[in-house]
């Protein structure tokens, strides 16, 4: 995908399996929104993307959104819409242009707050809650969406360590209830701990695909992020340290 | 018995709070209220019990016998009932475009003049009462038309100005553009009446709004702009809640942004010309009658939008009782009234409006 003659992303070919966790990963500026919002259709793109075997474009919006739920990086969460209304968006692609929710769209709305554990908070306003509770009502309205895939946009920047790993754990679960995970991540660490495949894009390319295992390596990390870290390895993951050059 | 009890505990409240049915009562007992006001109250008194022996007398089979006069009739129906229908028609109209604006643009300081509707109106409007009187012997149509057709082109040339700059900076473009539209329609405007300071009186009044000369004519015009305008824009209420999560996430939902944004422009621009060209410039309506409703119901377009129709049409109808009565037989111009309301009522809304976003 390009913006003017700029290619943002190139040659990215991506399998996304179906309970599967792909994190992209990547320096500031590689690629991966880009990448992802080509994904979630609202992007313009060469190429080819196919949702369950089929193509997006030929889709159309409307079922591609049946398909694919995204959340960007900062969703926009009116602050004065209850929990439960914000939740109810999420039912839109099943519901007719100028439609209004019905039963079912209520209880699949009424599942993703429970599943999320967020039902008492139905009648709050966005506004009222915090950055956690918020984060799950982001969650519950993708959930409520009813798409067997996922798209992530750096789901855990500017959460606490036990919030980071709060909300993996949460989409790792919904992941076992089978659906296709894709997320852009910072963290490589949590990245290798949650996610089966690592794709690392660098100036809009793959530069490097596999286990965390495989991808994380110094030189890797070296030669794309200029950082200098420590790899440790050991039987509970890999473990990517910062280490001061001097 | 317990497990049923158990199961509705943990069955979450899941709605989405629309017009309520109590919420609906009150509304539209506000606006039947102030279409019995704007009816009873006048020069004339006629009481209510009158006004619907009137009406029912309509009637057939029903042999109600009216107790007004001849004179009293005329007052009511020819003069007065048409005067209160076109200001229901005009402020209803006014505050749901501004709901709607409101919602596209989210912003909530939009109001229906946003893309230079007013700019255009008042230009088209001025050449008119200038130039065209004198040819035309002042036909009832040639001020509305010009006015219409002046606000039309203006939000055209608009839409033109904010679409060359991209698509992806189009809202806020727009509204760069709609100013800048209603920058220049003033001054080309301001100048056209300067030339000509005999008319001033004329466009200044027009210019003010009002309704002093309504006619069942002027119903006839506007209605079918209102109405259709005002359908469209209700049936797309939960459109504009989904608009309000960004562009991104609207898409991502399956919505066509850009054909969802303009659908919902066209209908709200069409209907406030059509409202602008019988009335003039009335000012406020857009912006006082959502926030209200925000304020004191829910900031959820399935509430806004409806109720706006309804409570715009009410506030208008009160809004025109009061620029007739209170200098009567003068008149004080019905902009004057809703502008001198208005501005604190802004200014509390502004101080407010950080619960609003
Ligand atoms: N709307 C745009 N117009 C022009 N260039 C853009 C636009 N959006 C992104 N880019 C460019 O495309 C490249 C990839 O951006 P992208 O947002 O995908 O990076 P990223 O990997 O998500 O970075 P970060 O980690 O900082 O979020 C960057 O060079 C960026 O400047
Ligand atoms: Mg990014």
């Amino acid at each position: 995908m390009r913006f003017g003659p700029v290619a943002a992303v190139r040659g990215l070919s991506l399998r996304a399996e179906a309970g599967g966790w792909t994190a992209l990963i990547g320096p500031n500026g590689a690629g991966k929104t880009s990448a992802l919002r080509a994904l979630a259709g609202l992007a313009a793109y060469e190429g080819e993307v196919l949702v369950d075997g089929r193509d997006a474009r030929r889709l159309g919006r409307r079922a591609v959104a049946r398909l694919v739920a995204f959340v960007p990086q900062k969703p926009e969460t009116p602050a004065a819409l209850t929990v439960a209304e914000y939740v109810l968006l999420g039912r839109t692609p099943h519901i007719s242009y100028l439609g209004g929710e019905g039963r079912r769209d209520r209880e699949a709305a009424a599942r993703a707050l429970r599943r999320l554990e967020i039902e008492s908070f139905a009648a709050r306003p966005l506004g009222s809650l915090s950055g956690g509770e918020l984060q799950r009502a982001v969650l519950a309205r993708a959930l409520a969406q009813e798409a067997p895939v996922l798209l992530l946009d750096e789901p855990t920047t500017a959460l606490d360590l036990g919030r980071q790993q709060l909300v993996l754990e949460l989409i790792d679960a919904l992941r076992q209830d089978g659906l296709t995970v894709v997320t852009t991540m910072h963290d490589l660490t949590l990245a290798g701990q949650y996610a089966e495949r690592l794709v690392l894009l660098d100036e809009g390319a793959v530069v490097a695909e596999g286990t965390a295992a495989e991808v994380l390596s110094a030189p890797n990390v070296a030669a794309h992020y200029g950082a200098n870290v420590r790899i440790v390895e050991d039987g509970a993951g890999v473990f990517v340290l910062p280490l001061r050059s001097r | 018995m317990t497990a049923t009890a158990g199961r509705v505990e943990s069955t979450p409240r899941v709605e989405a709070r629309g017009v309520g049915l109590r919420t609906g009562l009150v509304t539209v007992a506000f606006l039947v209220a102030a279409l019995a006001v704007g009816l009873a109250i006048g020069p004339v008194h006629i009481g209510l019990g009158s006004i619907l022996d009137s009406a029912f007398s309509h009637v057939p089979l029903l042999h109600i016998h009216q107790s007004l006069g001849k004179d009293e009739r005329g007052i009511l129906w020819q003069v007065r009932a048409p005067r209160v229908v076109l200001a229901a028609l005009v402020g209803g109209m006014l505050a749901i475009a501004g709901a709607s604006y409101q919602g596209v643009f989210r912003n909530p300081l939009c109001d229906p003049y946003l893309l230079g509707v007013a700019g255009g109106a008042g230009l088209g409007a001025t050449l008119a009462i200038i130039y065209a009187s004198a040819a035309a012997a002042g036909t009832t149509w040639t001020v509305p038309l010009a006015a219409f057709a002046g606000a039309i082109a203006a939000v055209v040339a608009t839409y033109a100005l904010g679409r060359s700059v991209g698509a992806a900076h189009m809202t806020g473009a727009l509204v760069l553009a709609g100013v800048t539209m209603a920058t220049f329609t003033a001054a080309v405007q301001t100048f056209v009446q300067q030339q000509h300071t005999q008319q001033l009186q004329n466009v200044y009044s027009w210019l003010l709004g009002g309704f002093s000369t309504a006619t069942w004519h002027d119903v006839a015009i506007c209605a079918p702009y209102v109405g259709l305008s005002s359908l469209v824009l209700v049936l797309h209420r939960r459109v504009l809640d989904v608009l309000s999560l960004g562009d991104d996430e609207a898409s991502s939902l399956g919505v066509d942004v850009g054909r969802a944004r303009l659908a919902i422009v066209v209908a709200a621009t069409l209907g406030t010309a059509a409202a602008v060209s019988v009335s003039g410039l009335i000012a406020f309506v857009g912006i006082i009658v959502p926030h209200t409703i925000r304020l004191l119901v829910s900031t959820s377009y399935r509430a806004v939008v409806p109720l706006s129709l309804l409570a715009g049409a009410g506030f208008l109808v009160l809004t025109d009782v009061v620029a007739r009565t209170v200098l009567s037989p003068a008149e004080l111009p019905i902009g004057v009234v809703t502008a001198f309301l208005g501005a604190p009522f802004f200014a509390i809304v502004l101080r407010t409006s950080r619960t609003l976003r």
